[in-house]
């Protein structure tokens, strides 16, 4: 029974994955994300020293930036694409449970994401390895962290978690809206005000407002995606400073447990949408 | 399983994990000490540089960085970081660069920098700092007014505030009261009566939060007066009964006072049995008392 189901949800899965490398989005994405990462090189010359840390900041931040606009653009079209072009009644009259096809649309994005977030650190690495190979004994030794810290991959690693909670995300609101200009509005939206959860979360020690309104705008900030809690770690990791394997850790969960929660909500939503 | 029960099963679910996803990122935050980096604001903290990342949107970048600050000095006031409001200067110093006619920036950062220990970094050097950058870019009488109202407060460099005063009350548009305040500063400073008289002069200021940090330095000042007032009873009850109240509940008991005293935000006064001193409750409201500023 829930080997057939894997085996269904791998098969949704692995269609989306075939889709989405077709689009025509990804590739401009991917190719200007490749074009700046290369360019970083180019930023860091400008810099007079710092070239390395300038280079994994501007690398890390457009493998974000690239991350999050894939995840965005695709992610919103994956219901309600299938919708739009009446596809969605071939697929339902399959013996295809709802729910399988929504983790199935999800884990192949996920895994379209996750293969485009691991050119993309390659092609990161490999800029890297250049400048390295480049610099002379006594620049290394002034580099916070080494050119080609292999730690860099937490830092992807909770990008790639941040990028996952915001496929699940967008794929909720995929599955209600019937438009994927109203759902990239919704997504992004989201996402910005996620960005913001943690100030929203003290609200009450940032300015002095009655405690129940305090209260009310710190239960906002924390039901929101906090995708305010995977930056600090980038620029840490850049620093060289150390990072507590736990806090790591229970970033991930968090990610893991949020993203369980909205493609519940997608579900929940999908299974009761009628189609005519 | 009717549509009804899996709509009301997926919601419940989805509550569940996002109180659960909470919960973990709250117990991620208490457990875990993430230092703040400090190096993307070194980056910016030229003047030059700034202007060039921010093309022409600096004066737009100051406004997000003065919110920065403002944020950053409200999280780390109820902190227990090691290293916090060790970003508020920066900050401000790079928001006022970013528009050097950023006077609230300039006069309100001041006294969050000046503000003592717990409730500020105490910094009013920097405060200082911060005021003669903004009188060099804005040659206005607030400015040596503000760096006066810092010398007498909290360096208390009585000398050095009437000086400031002095050079405010001689700037354009200065008003009439402050050059009797550098005279009065200059013979008597460090009383409260002074320090009371300057206070009530800002409560008519036309800046809110300078009307508001009035208010809340006089609220001090009261406080000072009545621990004056209770030391000399707890003197009082010493040379009658030989001895010195254990709490300030026996005073209560012996009838010297009517009730257990509390400060103006109605925080109950705090007593050392051991030193036989007033103080301030460390949950009180008042916030911290100026070193020195005697009754006369």
């Amino acid at each position: 029974m829930i080997g057939r189901s894997a085996g269904r949800i791998g098969l949704v899965a692995w269609h989306v994955f075939k889709e989405s490398v077709r689009d025509r989005v990804l590739y401009g994405i991917a190719g200007f994300a490749v074009l700046l990462v290369a360019a970083s090189i180019l930023v860091g010359q400008l810099t007079a020293g710092e070239d390395i840390k300038i280079i994994k900041d501007l690398g890390l931040a457009t493998i974000e930036l690239a991350g999050v606009l894939m995840t965005v653009f695709i992610g919103v079209g994956l219901v309600s694409r299938e919708i739009e072009r009446r596809s969605i009644f071939a697929l339902l009259a399959k013996p295809l449970p709802r729910w399988e096809f929504i983790v199935g649309k999800y884990g192949g994005l996920v895994l379209t994401i996750f293969v485009n977030l691991a050119a993309m650190t390659a092609a990161l690495y490999l800029m890297l390895a250049y400048m390295s190979w480049g610099a002379m004994e006594v620049e290394r030794r002034a580099w916070a962290a080494p050119a080609t810290d292999p730690r860099l991959l937490i830092a992807v690693a909770l990008i790639a978690a941040e990028l996952a909670l915001l496929t699940a995300v967008a794929l909720f609101f995929s599955t209600f809206s019937s438009s994927a200009l109203l759902s990239v509005a919704l997504t992004v939206g989201l996402f910005i005000a996620g960005l913001l959860s943690h100030d929203l979360q003290h609200f009450g020690d940032i300015v002095e407002v009655p405690r129940s309104v305090a209260t009310f705008v710190a239960a906002i900030g924390w039901s929101l995606p906090a995708f305010s809690a995977f930056s600090d770690v980038k620029n840490l990791i850049v620093q060289g400073q150390p990072v507590a394997g736990g806090y790591v850790a229970m970033t991930l969960l968090y990610a893991a447990i949020y993203s369980m929660a909205a493609i519940a909500a997608a579900v929940g939503i999908f299974s009761r949408r009628e189609f005519k | 399983m009717s549509a009804g029960k899996t709509t009301l099963a997926t919601l419940t679910v989805t509550v569940v994990l996002v109180g659960a996803a909470a919960g973990v990122l709250r117990a991620r935050d208490r457990g875990y000490y993430l230092p703040e980096p400090t190096e993307r604001l070194l980056y910016l903290r030229s003047g030059s540089t700034a202007n060039r990342v921010f093309l022409s949107f600096d004066a737009l970048a100051a406004d997000i960085y003065w919110i920065r600050s403002i944020q950053n000095y409200g999280r780390d006031r109820t902190s227990d970081r090691p290293d916090r409001f060790q970003l508020l200067y920066p900050l401000l110093d790079l928001t006022t660069t970013l528009d050097p006619y950023f006077n609230i920036a300039y006069r309100f950062g001041a006294i969050l920098l000046a503000v003592e220990e717990p409730q500020g970094p105490g910094r009013p050097d920097l405060a200082i700092k911060l005021l003669l950058k903004g009188l060099e870019k804005n040659p206005r009488w607030q400015y040596p007014y503000d760096i006066g109202f810092v010398h007498y407060w909290y360096t208390n460099d009585y000398q050095e505030a009437a000086r400031w005063f002095e050079r405010a009350a001689a700037m354009p548009r200065a008003p009439e009261w402050i050059r009797p305040l550098a005279a009065i500063t200059m013979a008597s400073g460090g009383d409260r009566q002074s320090a009371r008289r300057m206070l009530n002069e800002l409560l008519s200021s036309t800046e809110q939060y300078i009307r508001q940090t009035a208010r809340r330095d006089l609220l001090k000042l009261d406080a000072l007066d009545t621990i004056d007032r209770l030391n000399a009873v707890v003197e009082a009850f010493n040379q009658k009964n030989g001895r010195y109240p254990t709490d300030l509940d026996e005073l209560v008991r012996a009838r010297v006072v009517t009730s257990v005293p509390v400060d103006p935000t109605g925080e109950p006064f705090a007593y050392d049995p051991i030193s036989h001193a007033i103080s301030l409750s460390p949950t009180s409201k008042v916030g911290a008392l100026p070193k020195k500023m005697n009754a006369r």
